[in-house]
């Protein structure tokens, strides 16, 4: 009986363990179960980005391929949609961002190498670095238009140190020449009517000084008119209010009126500087500086500090000094690894839109810069000035330069990559 | 034992030589080292000072320029803080009311951050621990690429392809309008908030992620239970960044969002956020030294400080985190 009893309890607990057992299988079967569904959720969620890169990539192409020409590439940002094309601002891009690559890769990997490769031994040197490297991380934060605000009073009108009059003439320059030009008596059809071979002439009366008062036109006066590119003296005659115009055409077309007011216009040599920059390529080129800074730091700093220390070590035991150590072993080390952070920080600052936009607002730009503090515009605030127009050719055209610009950006992230590649190579 | 004397290794005779030169250079003086590395020290110093400097000089700039416009008889601190109506450029009286610039971001970053912060942590812990490596091979730089595209081109999409679509699902939507503008912008964020929160999941230890599979987890369990509340802090200072971002995106609101500035929470109104008004001043012809002009500073005063608190508290968080694994 007790057997039995026994073995009915044992029977009991088997038939408890075998359906607890199942229980849990069956629990772990639903688990499975959400684990499945998860995942499927998972490479949907994935799929979307794939989805989201192809359909704009698809978007655009197939709105900016049809306008792609040599016009867009040539061209100037002419009002009609069929001329327009966008070789200031591809001018400009380069000329602000070679310039910001000048600028910021020194300090950016100078910051960089301080905080890595310099660690203080005192309390406040310590206090400062991480006070630093805070600082670097806030400032990748802070959004690129607050820095074209920063630009805009630091850099285009200097905090109005050197002072605003209602002329505009503010501050110091060099490189620049003044003129007063004078339009002859011809340019009044009135006095040339009927008259043949008289045509308009400019004359050109060089000035001192930028604030001086408007030249007045006196007989014999040394005068300069532009022939074939130069500048050459030319013989005026000044016809006063009481005088009759002269009647031959080559005189007239040499005169002119001894009331007329001229325009002050001005030429500037290619190595024209003035303080404060106003809203020319140097503002944007440091403006830009500001935006990518933080990313060249941190970008630099990750180098650095994947450099084994047994390197430096090495170099130090064979008594190098700390720059020695820099200079031979640690910056060739991390060459790779900041070349890579640089090119993409670059690629940043080529498409970066808005400071730009805050600091050289939207100008009408028909020529390549030609000095640093020429006007200027990039090719990201000409595709947003097409945009932001009605007509939808234009729209066509923002797309092409949109391809353009794609193209540069494909093209930079490409050698970002294949230097990487290079770098993982020669540390495996 | 004959040695060969007679012919000398061209190797050696290479080394001798090399070092003779060595030795005979001139050797520059110790002093001369010692100086030009302290100029060298100096001058990385005066590296490191200049983002401090800049730092001091945005703040300096807009403090200033902030109290000159609260300077003029028109603007009241209660009418800035406390009114939700911006109207700079309508007429007289004008109304400085910053809530009004504030609900239009608010309302383009909130539609922004629910489509890229589901999607931005699902593709990160796909990407982490489910995808095989070659789908990770080919998933990665495509995000890559996605958080290179300027923000321009997206401004663009936004306006030519998601506003036309949203208006083919809808009708009331208008030209400009939030919900593109901050799709747009969500897009803009999705890579950002994937590749910090995919950094934050992969730092959580390979010893906790096993032990829970060595219990009899699924990778879901894994995930869910053990993963995602290791990396909990990581995660929520990657979703403080997207935000901080989405709130200081500009080139995307100018485009799409349009320029009038009202506190709605329609997404197919028109809207004006903080950087859209920026971009207005500078682009328009404002005098430089009205109300309006100066009114920018405020704004972007503001904008700073709410992007300045967020990163912040992103970096504070991130800092907690790394503390407890490294």
């Amino acid at each position: 009986m007790s057997q039995s009893g026994t073995d009915k309890t044992e029977e009991k607990t088997a038939n408890a363990l075998a359906s607890h057992r199942r229980d849990k299988l069956r629990g772990s079967e639903s688990r499975m179960n959400t684990d499945r569904w998860f995942r499927r959720i998972c490479v949907m969620v994935a799929a979307v980005s794939v989805i989201i890169l192809l359909f704009l990539l698809g978007s655009i192409i197939q709105q900016g391929v049809p306008s792609l020409s040599t016009t867009l590439l040539t061209g100037t940002p002419e009002p009609d949609p069929s001329q327009a094309g966008a070789w200031p601002a591809i001018a400009g891009t380069i000329w602000v961002c070679s310039i910001c690559a000048l600028v910021t890769l020194p300090v950016g990997i100078g910051t960089a190498l301080l905080i890595e490769e310099f660690k203080p031994r005192s309390r406040w040197g310590s206090r400062i670095f991480s006070l630093i490297q805070l600082n670097i991380s806030n400032l990748a934060g802070v959004p690129s238009v607050v820095y074209g605000i920063l630009g805009l009073t630091a850099f285009v009108s200097m905090f109005s140190l050197f002072g605003v009059d209602k002329n505009g003439i503010q501050g110091f320059e060099v490189g620049a020449k003044y003129f007063d030009q004078f339009t002859n008596l011809a340019s009044d059809p009135f006095l040339s009517m009927g008259m043949e071979g008289v045509e308009e002439r400019y004359f050109l009366a060089p000035v001192a000084d930028r604030a001086d008062p408007p030249t007045i036109p006196k007989q014999g006066m040394t005068i300069f008119e532009y022939q074939n590119d130069q500048l050459n003296p030319v013989k005026i005659s000044v016809v006063g209010p009481e005088d009759l115009p002269p009647t031959d055409p080559v005189e007239l077309s040499l005169a002119i009126d001894a009331n007329a007011l001229p325009g002050r216009i001005s030429e500037k040599a290619w190595y024209y500087f003035r303080l404060p920059f106003g809203r020319g390529v140097l503002s944007g080129a440091l403006t830009l500086m500001l935006v990518i800074l933080p990313v060249i730091i941190i970008s630099s700093q990750e180098a650095l500090r994947s450099v084994p220390s047994s390197l430096r070590d090495g170099a130090r035991g064979l008594g190098a000094t700390p720059w020695q150590v820099i200079w031979n072993i640690t910056l060739p080390a991390a060459a790779p690894g900041i070349m890579t952070g640089s090119i993409l920080a670059m690629s940043r600052a080529i498409g970066e839109t808005a400071p730009i936009l805050i600091i050289a607002g939207i100008v009408y730009i028909r020529n390549a810069p030609h000095h640093l503090m020429d006007s200027y515009t990039v090719l990201p605030l000409q595709i947003y000035n097409w945009t932001s127009r009605p007509q939808e050719e234009f729209h066509s055209i923002a797309a092409a330069g949109i391809v353009v610009l794609l193209g540069i950006l494909l093209s930079f992230n490409a050698i970002a990559v294949i230097l990487r590649h290079r770098m993982q190579n020669k540390i495996n | 034992m004959s040695q060969p004397v007679a012919v000398p290794d061209p190797t050696k005779i290479a080394l001798e030589s090399r070092a003779k030169s060595l030795l005979n250079r001139p050797r520059r003086r110790l002093a001369a080292t010692r100086f030009s590395e302290i100029g060298i020290y100096v001058a990385l110093i005066c590296c490191g000072l200049f983002s401090l400097l800049i730092t001091v000089s945005i703040i300096g700039v807009l403090l200033t320029e902030t109290t000159r416009f609260f300077q003029f008889d028109e603007v009241t601190l209660s009418n800035f803080l406390g009114s939700a109506e911006w109207t700079p450029n309508l007429g007289e009286p004008k109304s400085f009311g910053i809530w009004g610039l504030i609900s239009g971001t608010l309302l383009v970053t909130g539609i922004a951050m629910a489509f890229a912060l589901p999607l931005g942590l699902v593709t990160a812990i796909y990407l982490s621990e489910y995808a095989p490596r070659q789908i990770r091979n080919f998933l990665k730089p495509i995000l890559e690429v996605l958080a290179g595209i300027p923000t321009v081109v997206y401004g663009f999409f936004a306006l030519m392809t998601i506003t036309p679509f949203l208006q083919w699902v809808h009708e009331g939507f208008n030209v400009y309008n939030a919900m593109s503008a901050g799709l747009a912008v969500g897009i803009l964020c999705f890579p950002t908030v994937c590749s910090l929160a995919e950094d934050a999941l992969q730092s959580v230890p390979k010893t906790l992620r096993d032990g829970a599979l060595g219990l009899g987890g699924t990778r879901f369990d894994a995930t869910v239970k053990v993963i995602l509340p290791a990396a909990l802090s990581g995660i929520i200072s990657a979703f403080l960044l997207a935000v901080a971002r989405a709130i200081g995106e500009t080139m995307i609101v100018a485009l799409a969002a349009g320029s009038r500035p009202q506190a709605t929470l329609d997404p197919r109104n028109e809207i004006q956020t903080m950087t859209g008004f920026m971009v207005q001043m500078a682009g328009g012809d404002v005098s430089n030294f009205g109300t309006e002009y100066f009114s920018m500073y405020a704004v972007a005063f503001t904008l700073f400080l709410i992007t300045l608190a967020l990163t912040m508290m992103g970096n504070v968080v991130r800092g907690r985190f790394r503390e407890t694994y490294e």
